[in-house]
């Protein structure tokens, strides 16, 4: 099931993230995965995030697929150059996954294999695009496919980054490429979301793509001012400041995930759920939401 | 500005196992600029390889060591020296060794690193410029090379992790996008919305 065609329902549509092991150990995605499911609507297997080297997303996308899951395999510019890619995206097709979220990836320079090639051959832009092209049949060079894949194509965009416009820009331009619906970077701040969408409202696409924002878990103080220094995160100090105050800053956490989720849901069809490594806390959290 | 960094003393000495007499190749051009290769590094280099024990038969400071027709000439000169040296130890950039290596037809030992195509901002502090990629963008990017100066080579727009205008990977540098899409003008940017086309990598060292 395409995430496009799910959004329809007209039901919260919630999405989390699930990182594949550092092994090849599945039983934590698995357990995952059935503790959230069916809340959680479809499961984003991540590619070696922060690029740290972690075990295949297309392999667990399949995996979940197989157990009855939806997943959403991310794939990135990061490691791969332009015939794996699309070797990739083929393959992913041939095992029955739908839906892909396409990015550039982080540079492994912070990750935990700093000294790797960041391969980059090609960018998110572009990798939208090849994928429209394998849709319609053709690969890069415009050779004819034996079986196409139908994707329902993802993408990411920032909209705290600085100036906004920048990023209302790339969002433009990756729905001229294909982007069907977007994920969005941590968003803390809900005013700052209202403004970015009126942003997208200004830009009169022919067809408004899904945009699903995402909300992370905070855990401590400390990961909320860390969190406040991450390049292109907002949070406000107000939020900051209730993390510090707390006597028990995780079910302050929680508490503050749901009321964003309440008001993001006041704004967006649905919302990209975060709780790195308290997944289980999730439920929890979606049983606070007044909006579900 | 080829950008060249001395090697530590201790890696160069490991290369020179079994050397007895070098003769030293300085650069007049890039490795000057960068006070790797100059008149100076070539005489602190004689002063380190003779307190080793080594012979140094000569010295040369090669107006352009990447020009093979300028080090036939500079080594034509210094025919005896460099025929009593067993290796070449050449303070120049990766081209002026392999060079120096060609022309003498004898072991060359590099003794610096060479590390990017840069502007030079005062000594010691440069940034890299150009990956010589063979098909310039330029004129399409306010003058600013994404290839080069986004850490990702991203040539389509900014990622969305610039913080305060300044790259989320490489922190004290400005993000190039950041930067071209402020020199632009509202038509050029326009312009960008179309897809740039990825990179030919034939066409990095590519005759033209």
């Amino acid at each position: 099931m395409k995430l496009t065609d799910l959004a329809k329902s007209g039901k919260p549509l919630l999405t989390a993230e699930i990182f594949p092991p550092k092994g090849t150990n599945l039983a934590r995605v698995l357990a995952k995965a059935k503790l959230l499911s069916p809340a959680i609507a479809a499961f984003n297997i991540t590619d070696s995030q922060r690029a740290v080297m972690r075990l295949s997303a297309l392999a667990i996308s399949k995996v979940l697929r197989d157990a009855g899951y939806l997943p959403i395999y991310q794939l990135t510019c990061r490691d791969r150059n332009r015939i794996a890619l699309q070797s990739d995206l083929l393959g992913a097709a041939a095992l029955g996954i739908e839906n892909v979220l396409l990015l550039s990836g982080d540079h492994p320079k912070h990750g935990d294999h700093p000294e790797a090639k960041p391969v980059f051959d090609l960018d998110a832009a572009h990798l939208l695009d090849v994928a429209r092209g394998l849709m319609a049949g053709k690969d890069m060079q415009g050779n004819a496919l034996d079986g196409r894949p139908d994707f329902c194509l993802g993408a990411v965009v920032n909209p705290t980054a600085e100036p906004m416009e920048h990023q209302l820009f790339m969002l433009r331009k990756k729905v001229m490429l294909g982007a069907e619906y977007f994920q969005t970077q941590v968003i803390y701040d809900v005013a700052v979301y209202r403004q970015f969408l009126a942003g997208v409202a200004a830009l009169k696409l022919p067809a408004m793509p899904l945009v699903l924002p995402s909300v992370l878990l905070l855990k401590s103080a400390k990961m909320a001012e860390r969190m406040a220094q991450v390049p292109g995160i907002r949070i406000p100090e107000s939020v900051v400041a209730r993390m510090q105050g707390a006597a028990d800053p995780l079910a302050e956490g929680q508490k503050i995930c749901a009321e964003l989720i309440d008001e993001l849901l006041g704004l967006a069809p649905g919302a990209h759920i975060m709780a790195i490594n308290c997944e289980e806390l999730i439920p929890d959290i979606l049983a606070r939401c007044k909006k579900l | 500005m080829i950008i060249t960094h001395l090697k530590p003393e201790e890696e160069v000495a490991r290369s020179l196992d079994g050397v007895r007499a070098l003769f030293i190749v300085g650069c007049g051009l890039c490795a000057t600029s960068c006070q790797t290769g100059g008149e100076k590094e070539v005489s602190a280099w004689t002063e380190k390889l003779r307190a080793r024990g080594l012979t140094v038969t000569g010295s040369v400071i090669c107006d352009s060591p990447c020009d093979e027709r300028l080090v036939k000439r500079d080594f034509a000169a210094n025919k005896a020296a460099i025929a009593a040296a067993d290796a070449l130890l050449v303070l120049a950039c990766g081209v002026g060794v392999q060079v120096s290596a060609d022309v003498a037809e004898k072991r060359a030992v590099p003794a610096l690193n060479t590390s990017a195509l840069a502007k030079i901002q005062r000594i010691g502090v440069n940034q890299e410029y150009c990956r010589q990629c063979g098909d310039c963008v330029l004129a399409d990017t306010a003058g600013i090379c994404p290839v080069t100066r986004c850490a990702k080579g991203l040539r389509n727009g900014p990622c969305g992790g610039a913080h305060d205008g300044k790259c989320e990977v490489e922190t004290d540098r400005d993000c190039a996008w950041q930067l071209i899409l402020k020199r632009l003008t509202p038509a050029d940017k326009e312009r960008l919305l179309a897809l740039r086309p990825p990179r030919d990598h034939r066409k990095q060292g590519q005759k033209p």
